[in-house]
């Protein structure tokens, strides 16, 4: 093949996007796999068959940039998206978006969706009877600014009946998704609230075997981020898969 | 000191209320170069029933084979192609998109890929999302795809996008393909583990 001026210039930059980018497998335990009966949809949901090793190429070492023109002006403040203010427990959610080494992740989507004060989403699907709230849509997103942080002001989910067993009641939590530098580091997770009586009987929670993996779910109450007379504060920090420490040289 | 990736949840069956805003049925824009292409298809679960609440998010190289981001400066004045939307299945499970199709990329290898398209799978009862691939059928440099050699001969063809034959209204778009992700059974799609 006869490589043209601008496949080389591509070529280059490829070189150093693989050089620096030999992702690390995650320890065992800490994510959940695929079947997990008592979680009743994974059971017709989960694939059968071996999956196969994918040797990471430029096309999951890159992924989509987002910036500042993708995010709308309350977009993280799910309390004033409307006219009123929404109803519930107002809290602020904050934390900050790492690498596997502690290293800060600027510029990484970050975007929430979650119940009502009562427990019902604004979907069309949920059957839940509890009311709706008008001035609450339950959706916001925001970028990590440099040193990877994120801060959402929201009001407190609440608990909702599901279909999975008999009387299964999801504990409160608000779902995450995360793009970071590549489609590697993608995390789709939830957060939920500590003392929460629920978690222990949630099979999505505990589809993860490995407890302290598990408990890193559970945001920490957080002093320095309550505001008096405003809102409580709940930190989340969060990991997304990275390089390793030593780049591996892959030869061209 | 290292700390484990954050464990991985599903996005439950009310992931639009967050996500349907990145959602796009068409990623060709005024003056995207390329071939365009609609892939249509459907999402199956074990029991061969229809899969109306899964998301897919797809990324894809333009028709020179470059990623955004990889290639651009990010002020280039370049009309640049995204290469990235969700698309969400409907009520019969089924989705479609129109994109343009896109150029080949290299491999660790050196060698090139063939044309394909990133796909990453998201739904109630998916606990981490099933990463796969879909390629054009009817495309010669397949059989040079360092990823498809990986994947035994018999099952390659659930990674393939067949020509339908069909053009769309007025021949746009154009050159309509059939896809079909099976999530589990004996015509499973390979999904990847990465
Ligand atoms: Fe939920």
């Amino acid at each position: 093949m006869r490589l043209t001026a601008d496949s080389l210039a591509s070529y280059s930059r490829f070189r150093r996007v693989m050089k620096a980018a030999s992702y690390q497998r995650a320890p065992a335990g800490t994510q959940p796999d695929y079947l997990y009966p008592p979680y009743v949809s994974t059971c017709k949901r989960s694939p059968k068959q071996p999956l196969i090793l994918l040797s990471h190429t430029l096309s999951e070492l890159t992924g989509p940039v987002f910036g500042h023109s993708d995010i709308g002006e309350n977009d993280n403040d799910l309390t004033h998206q409307h006219g009123g203010e929404a109803l519930g427990e107002r809290i602020i959610v904050s934390g900050r978006v790492l690498d596997e080494e502690g290293r800060a992740i600027p510029g990484a989507l970050v975007e929430v969706w979650q119940t009502n004060a009562a427990g019902r989403y604004r979907h069309r699907v949920d059957q839940h009877g509890a009311p709706l709230d008008p001035n609450f849509t339950g959706c916001g997103r925001v970028l990590t600014d440099r040193e990877g942080r994120y801060r959402f002001v929201t009001i407190k989910p609440g608990a909702y009946p599901w279909q999975n067993h008999q009387n299964a009641w999801r504990p409160a939590h608000i779902h995450f998704s995360l793009f970071g530098a590549g489609l590697l580091s993608r995390l789709v997770t939830q957060m939920y609230f500590p003392g929460d009586p629920l978690l222990p009987f949630d099979p999505v929670f505990n589809s993860v075997p490995d407890e302290n993996a598990r408990n890193r779910l559970i945001s920490l109450f957080d002093w320095e981020t309550t505001i008096p007379s405003h809102a409580l504060g709940y930190r989340f920090d969060i990991i997304l898969r990275g390089r390793q420490a030593t780049p591996v040289e892959v030869s061209p | 000191m290292t700390t484990p990736p954050t464990a991985s949840q599903t996005v439950g069956p009310f992931f639009h209320l967050g996500m349907s805003y990145l959602e796009r049925k068409n990623l060709v824009a005024e003056g995207t170069a390329g071939e365009g292409v609609t892939i249509r298809g459907k999402v199956l679960d074990g029991d061969a029933n229809p899969v109306p609440d899964a998301v897919l998010e797809i990324w894809q190289a333009d028709s020179a084979g470059r990623y955004l981001g990889e290639i651009f400066p990010r002020n280039s004045a370049a009309p640049r192609f995204l290469g990235f939307a969700r698309i969400e299945t409907d009520d019969n499970g089924e989705f479609t998109f129109t994109t343009i199709k896109p150029g080949r990329v290299r491999s660790p290898d050196g060698s090139l890929q063939a044309p394909h398209i990133v796909v990453t799978l998201f739904s109630r009862g998916l606990l981490k999302p099933l990463l796969t691939r879909v390629y054009f059928a009817d495309e010669p440099s397949n059989a040079e795809d360092a990823v498809l050699k990986l994947v035994p001969p018999e099952r390659r063809p659930t990674l393939m996008a067949t020509p339908s034959g069909e053009r769309g209204a007025r021949n746009v778009p154009p050159n309509i393909f059939d896809w079909k992700i099976v999530m589990q059974g004996d015509r499973e799609t390979v999904f990847f583990d990465y």
